[in-house]
């Protein structure tokens, strides 16, 4: 009876960090998309800021074309830095703080990166739950009856956003 | 660190509820014993009628509370911001996206209500948007989330069963001895009887009050936590120490706070009347903050 309810509990963790996997993609589709409205929408504003425009743009259709996961990964942190650094050009502009629709969709992707960074959270949180779970006396046993293997963490590669609380996964 | 802060609270939390417990028993079985002569008899008269009436707030208390209040449904053209927020920390917690709704209170504070995560609801002061950046709001809502996941709505119904047992024995106890009447005052067999009819009486004045402590106790306990819960959902503690700092700065009076609901709000409502800590709902604004930030120091 233990051993049965213990065998499901992983089974329901396994698949819950596959779903937790899957919502990271949905939010990284959901970027991809609200990113060409927001730079069609402030283009015409930001003439001597080419660059940083097309720095979020080229990020973007490389981690749309990326073909393994370590180059999404590197692509995806790439996009996050630069449009990073959009947000901060866009402080300069107040002509922008103006137009209803510039602020609508900056607030849709500033939504978007929060739920890109709490679905990686989240999908950290199950693994670490599930990696405890197998590891963990007397689950242990059961695990190595079932052959259950230890999930990987999703880590960041940025440097300087582990230093952000936000990001630091190992509070 | 933040595991050990909620860690800690859950464990006061189970002590305390056991105290509690033990308490009740044995304040109610007293009782008993003085009045109708069954210690027995007295648990179970009083536990019937204070779980009835704690079922039907259980069930119904959201939506009266909701309405006490003028809260409105919050709608997602209305408030982009706060749909959003709230939607990234169910992401960040894995619970359902609760109902929203707004209260037309330029006092800023939130508070949740529901049985249970299906059911949840958050309401949010017009005044709390007014006052907090995006930061400072997930941070409330942070904490708010929490105490759904928390379970507070249900813990507090098992905290108000217990309560509402010493508060019913001891009225009707004092009541009866003093309209004379009590069953075992005819089949009193002397001094003992005497006794323990006195003692009775002590306890039906005093077990109440202690037991409304022990409850106050409980519910600063669950602020501290559901503040701890907070901070691991956002993995930013100084959002909320932000949000609470500026909570307690403001000093716009509230149009629509009651006593039903200023247990459960964000920040104790009813300002300038400077209660002691040990009858409060809420710990001191500034020990919270105190904690945040010290979470907020240990995780760098």
């Amino acid at each position: 009876m233990y051993i049965l309810s213990k065998y499901n509990g992983f089974i329901v963790l396994r698949n819950r960090i596959k779903n937790a996997w899957a919502q990271i993609n949905v939010e990284l589709k959901r970027r991809y998309d609200l990113i060409p409205n927001l730079v069609n929408a402030v283009k015409g504003y930001m003439q001597y800021e080419k660059e940083v425009l097309e720095n979020v743009v080229k990020a973007r259709s490389m981690a749309i074309e990326a073909k393994t996961v370590k180059e999404q990964g590197e692509a995806e942190t790439e996009l996050t830095k630069s449009l990073k650094t959009l947000f901060a050009v866009m402080e300069n502009y107040p002509e922008l703080k103006a137009n209803e629709n510039v602020l609508k969709l900056q607030e849709e992707l500033t939504a978007t990166e929060n739920r890109i960074a709490f679905s990686r959270q989240f999908y950290n949180d199950i693994v670490m739950r599930y990696n405890a779970g197998i590891q963990m006396f007397p689950g242990n046993i059961i695990a190595g009856m079932f052959n259950f293997k230890p999930e990987e963490y999703f880590e960041i590669e940025l440097p300087e956003e582990k230093e952000v609380p936000k990001v630091n996964l190992g509070l | 660190m933040v595991y050990d802060e909620i860690a800690r609270n859950r464990r006061k939390s189970f002590f305390l509820l056991i105290l509690f417990s033990i308490f009740t028993v044995f304040v109610c079985y007293f009782i008993g014993a003085a009045w109708f002569e069954s210690g027995i008899g007295g648990l179970i008269f009083g536990f019937t009628i204070s779980l009835i009436m704690s079922l039907i707030s259980f069930y119904t208390g959201d939506k009266v509370l909701l309405s006490s209040v003028g809260a409105q449904e919050a709608s997602r053209e209305e408030y982009p911001v706060l749909h959003n927020v709230t939607e990234e920390l169910t992401i960040a917690s894995g619970l359902p996206k609760p109902k929203i709704y707004i209260v037309p209170d330029p006092s800023p504070n939130a508070f949740a209500a529901g049985r249970n995560p299906e059911n949840a609801k958050i309401a949010v002061n017009e005044g709390l948007l007014r006052i907090l950046n995006r930061e400072e709001l997930q941070g409330v809502i942070a904490h708010e989330l929490s105490h759904i996941k928390n379970s507070d709505i249900m813990f507090a119904t098992v905290v108000s069963v217990l309560l509402g047992m010493v508060i019913i024995l001891s009225t009707l106890f004092r009541g009866t001895l003093w309209w004379g009447g009590g069953r075992s005052r005819d089949r009193d067999s002397g001094g003992a009887g005497a006794i323990i009819i006195i003692i009775g009486l002590l306890l039906a004045i005093l077990a109440p009050i202690a037991a409304q402590l022990i409850q106050l106790a409980l519910s600063r306990n669950r602020e501290y936590l559901a503040d701890a819960s907070a901070a691991l959902m956002t993995r930013n503690p100084i959002g909320l120490a932000n949000a609470l700092r500026k909570i307690s700065g403001t000093k716009v009076p509230s149009r629509t706070a009651n006593d039903a609901v200023a247990p459960l709000y964000i920040a104790a409502p009813f300002k300038g009347i400077d209660v002691k800590t040990l009858f409060s709902t809420h710990p001191p604004i500034e020990e919270r903050i105190k904690r945040l930030e010290e979470m907020a120091y240990v995780s760098k």
